[in-house]
């Protein structure tokens, strides 16, 4: 329905849409951009675009808590550093294969190779679970040893940072399995491949983020200690 | 939501009555969602601002209705000062979060910023509809943390919680003002009454509201850039498109912050970590650490969630008022009859205001024993801000000059606006300065500062707006002649409200406080604080006028007789009265000309709408972003 109307244009004259008088460029304002307009078929680039606006917010909270980190070990007189659980290690490797995997899952729809792409997707979400029970054991090794959130500063910002990552790590693994479960059935319409195309984008961009934010993190624990 | 092939619209019209008028993901219908929550939540803010003035001129008087709604609150009919600081939170929180955040920006910019750029929805509808149920999970939140102290009622099941949920001595809710400082906010319920059960569902309610308007913010943002029509360049946009989108990005990037602070309290609240309690803390008689209601803490920094909280604590200021600003300009030019005065230095200066917002958190915080180096710093930043504002402030009246005013009450209200924002603004050049600021922080200086220029300015934009497009939102207009005797009521009733507050900031007179009765240096300003205190009951009565035209005008009100009746230039006046389902029945505008295309020499009509392909439009009418 909502369709662009052509037809109401007029068809022969220089003035396009925004080539009125004084406005040399197509844009009104002297640009020189051919399509600085939306055409009807760039509708996937909003999950792109949301993606990305999404990601500078949860850059932000992670921004203000690692703020809060450095201000608090700055200032204490209480901080007592963490010995890093090993198992962190094996998280990291999990994370960063499964970035790569994610990657191969996206080039693989590009190409329409859709069997090999939900291949690489289910690879991609069993190596993301594997790093929440790998965080899982790390948390249940410290809670053995005796240290808890409160236990000191470093210990609560390591649950706190570590926790909100994971959080955010599940939306990620839902994502993947929601592009799982419709990777299953094929679609031919272009419209509906492109919808396909842009979702299974949206979700690489904010995995690869939440890659990026756990290694920040894990240099930030335990470097800046 | 089902997408059969592109340029179908995205989601058919509803047609039950649950998804048309409650879960809808139509953004016109949330947007008025959005405008009821703030009508609604700014009763409650309303009534608080009455029952603190009625306590400041009359202390110790009785009111038998108090005993029955708050028995602990007000023991025998008479407040507490803690019944009274309580009210100071709550009438803080309620405002600045559920007024001032929902109404310009979720209320009319969902309404509106999808029409103006010529789009059928917004980018997300689901995230839309979302935003709004979370926000109003938050409303409900905070009420509840009203009534949550004390064992009994709701207090009862809260109980069941947890022991950071067991009530306090009972009060109406948190006492620690809306910023919540740390550390008393951080302990729990031995920092006061009210700061218990209640100080968590504050914290609760701030974050589930902090994750709404991420959620809204997200959507205005990838809408904007995403799905305007063909034609519509950045600089042919309204301006009220450009403030709700530099709003949003205000939002996007200071929530967060804020959502971060708030986890942290609430982990010091919960989960006994230390992040915002220093050691060695004595407080209601305790020594941390020497009682299980107060377990040890040590070396945390109350000064951080200062930082964290202005961090996000100064852009929602300026979230609250740039909608304000949208509105008026374009309301101004649409009733002066001219062309919006230098377009492209507005734009820029809702961008500059924008981006110094986030830089001047600290002057906030002079108080904190910051460095003066610091200080200053933050003062020049905050001065500079007066830059983009006189900008604004000089091109509002050179829109004015020579135009053929029609004074309707959305105009009056627009005009309202300019004059508040200015004589609201002007004390912050005093704030803004560390060394004027200290003697003058805490007084009612402060208070008048910020309720003129970021209270009731954006009310006042708001009022302007709601005038103005209700003839496009419902097809009827709202009285005029009502309007009338409610803008020169509140007009006049909010500076008889303010102006005073001046005079007592500067005698010395601190905020906060629940009455004076004890100080001997305050006995000469007992008129004016029962001056203002008529005036504030004058001024509330006149909103009530203002609601009673507002659902008089919904049934009754005079009926549309065409789409555009103000002949206004933007998109919304091209489409039916309300607009359909998709805002434009399926055929999107193209887009041909600026905003504010008014005065136009030649045209047959004065004013050339940005969708009329035939009309000429000689170069530099207006200044409207053309290239000379």
């Amino acid at each position: 329905m909502a369709t662009m109307v052509t037809s109401t244009r007029r068809p022969s004259t220089k003035k396009g849409p925004g080539a009125g008088p004084g406005m040399p460029g197509p844009n009104g304002n002297g640009s020189k951009r051919k399509d600085a307009f939306r055409e009807p078929d760039s509708r996937g680039n909003r999950y792109r675009i949301g993606m990305w606006v999404a990601l500078a917010s949860i850059a932000m909270m992670f921004t203000s808590l690692s703020s809060a980190y450095i201000v608090r070990s700055g200032t204490a007189n209480d901080w007592v550093p963490l010995a890093m659980p090993r198992i962190l290690f094996a998280s990291t490797a999990l994370i960063l294969i499964s970035s790569v995997t994610l990657e191969f899952a996206r080039r693989k729809l590009k190409r329409s190779l859709d069997s090999e792409y939900t291949k690489y997707l289910l690879t991609t979400a069993l190596l993301g679970l594997g790093f929440l029970i790998s965080q899982v054991v790390a948390w249940r090794q410290l809670a053995a040893q005796g240290v808890y959130v409160s236990s000191h500063p470093h210990s609560s910002f390591f649950y706190l940072l570590t926790g909100a990552h994971a959080v955010h790590l599940l939306g990620g693994l839902l994502a993947l399995t929601f592009l799982w479960l419709r990777s299953r059935h094929r679609t031919f319409e272009p419209a509906l491949a492109g919808k396909k195309q842009a979702t299974a984008d949206a979700v690489t961009i904010y995995w690869h983020f939440m890659d990026g934010l756990w290694i920040y993190l894990f240099l930030l624990l335990f470097l800046w200690r | 939501m089902s997408e059969t092939h592109e340029g179908v619209h995205r989601h058919p019209a509803p047609t039950g009555f649950i998804r048309k008028y409650i879960f809808s993901i139509d953004h016109k219908v949330i947007g008025i969602q959005y405008i009821m929550l703030a009508l609604v939540a700014v009763l409650v803010g309303m009534a608080m601002s009455l029952l603190m003035r009625m306590n400041l001129s009359w202390p110790g008087t009785s009111w038998p209705i108090l005993e029955t709604l708050f028995p602990t609150g007000a023991p025998g009919g008479v407040m507490t000062p803690e019944f009274y600081l309580s009210l100071v939170t709550m009438h803080g929180t309620i405002m600045v979060f559920f007024v001032l955040t929902t109404a310009p920006q979720g209320g009319f910019g969902n309404y509106f910023l999808p029409i103006q750029i010529g789009a059928e929805d917004m980018a997300f509808p689901v995230l839309n509809m979302l935003s709004f149920w979370v926000t109003l999970v938050g409303f409900i939140v905070i009420l509840m943390a009203i009534f949550v102290e004390g064992n009994q009622g709701l207090g009862q099941w809260f109980a069941a919680l947890g022991p950071s949920f067991t009530g306090g001595s009972g009060t109406v809710g948190p006492i620690g003002g809306w910023t919540g400082y740390a550390p008393l906010s951080a302990l729990g319920k031995i920092a006061g009454p009210g700061q218990g059960a209640g100080m968590n569902l504050w914290v609760i309610s701030i974050a589930i509201f902090c994750v709404g308007s991420l959620l809204g913010a997200l959507n205005f943002i990838t809408t904007l850039l995403n799905m305007r029509t063909k034609g519509m360049s950045l600089m042919r946009m309204p301006l009220t498109c450009w403030a709700w989108f530099t709003t949003a990005v205000l939002a996007l990037l200071s929530f967060p912050v804020l959502l971060g602070g708030g986890i942290l309290l609430l982990l010091d609240r919960v989960a006994n970590t230390s992040f915002f309690i220093p050691g060695g803390l004595y407080v209601s008689g305790l020594l941390s650490g020497t009682n299980p209601n107060f377990p040890l803490h040590t070396g945390g920094s109350p000064i951080l969630w200062q930082h964290l909280f202005w961090f996000f604590g100064h852009p929602e200021v300026y979230i609250a008022i740039l909608p304000g600003m949208g509105a008026t300009s374009h309301i101004l030019a649409t009733f002066a009859r001219k062309p919006v005065f230098g377009y492209r230095a507005m734009v820029f200066a809702i961008f500059a205001i924008g981006l110094l917002g986030f830089f001047v958190w600290g002057h906030h915080m002079f108080m904190s024993g910051m460095s003066p180096y610091s200080a200053i710093a933050f003062s020049v930043l905050t001065l500079s801000i007066g830059v983009p504002s006189a900008v604004k402030t000089f091109n509002w009246l050179g829109t004015l000059w020579g135009g053929r005013i029609r004074f309707t009450v959305a105009m009056l209200f627009a005009l309202g606006f300019v004059s508040l924002f200015v004589a609201g603004g002007i004390t912050g050049l005093i704030l803004g300065q560390s060394s004027l600021d200290l003697p003058m922080h805490d007084t009612y200086l402060v208070t008048a500062h910020f309720h003129l220029v970021m209270g009731v300015a954006s009310i006042f934009g708001m009022f302007a707006a709601l005038y103005f497009w209700f003839p496009k939102m419902f097809g009827r207009f709202m009285s005029e002649s009502l309007g009338r005797i409610h803008f020169w009521l509140t007009f006049i009733g909010v500076y008889a409200i303010f102006v005073p507050m001046h005079i007592m900031g500067i005698v010395g007179m601190p905020r906060r406080f629940s009455s004076f009765t004890e100080y001997e240096y305050l006995r000469s300003l007992d008129p004016l604080v029962m001056l203002v205190s008529v005036a504030a009951i004058i001024t509330i009565g006149a909103q009530l006028l203002f609601y009673f035209n507002v659902v008089w005008s919904v049934f009754k009100g005079k009926r549309v007789e065409n789409d555009n009746p103000w002949e206004a230039t933007t998109l919304e006046w091209n489409t039916a009265t309300p607009p359909p389902h998709d805002n434009f029945a399926g055929v999107l505008p193209v887009v041909y000309h600026g905003p504010y295309e008014f005065a136009v020499p030649g045209a047959p009509r004065d004013y050339v709408m940005q969708t009329d392909m035939e009309a000429e439009v000689p170069s530099g009418n207006g200044h409207n972003g053309h290239k000379h």
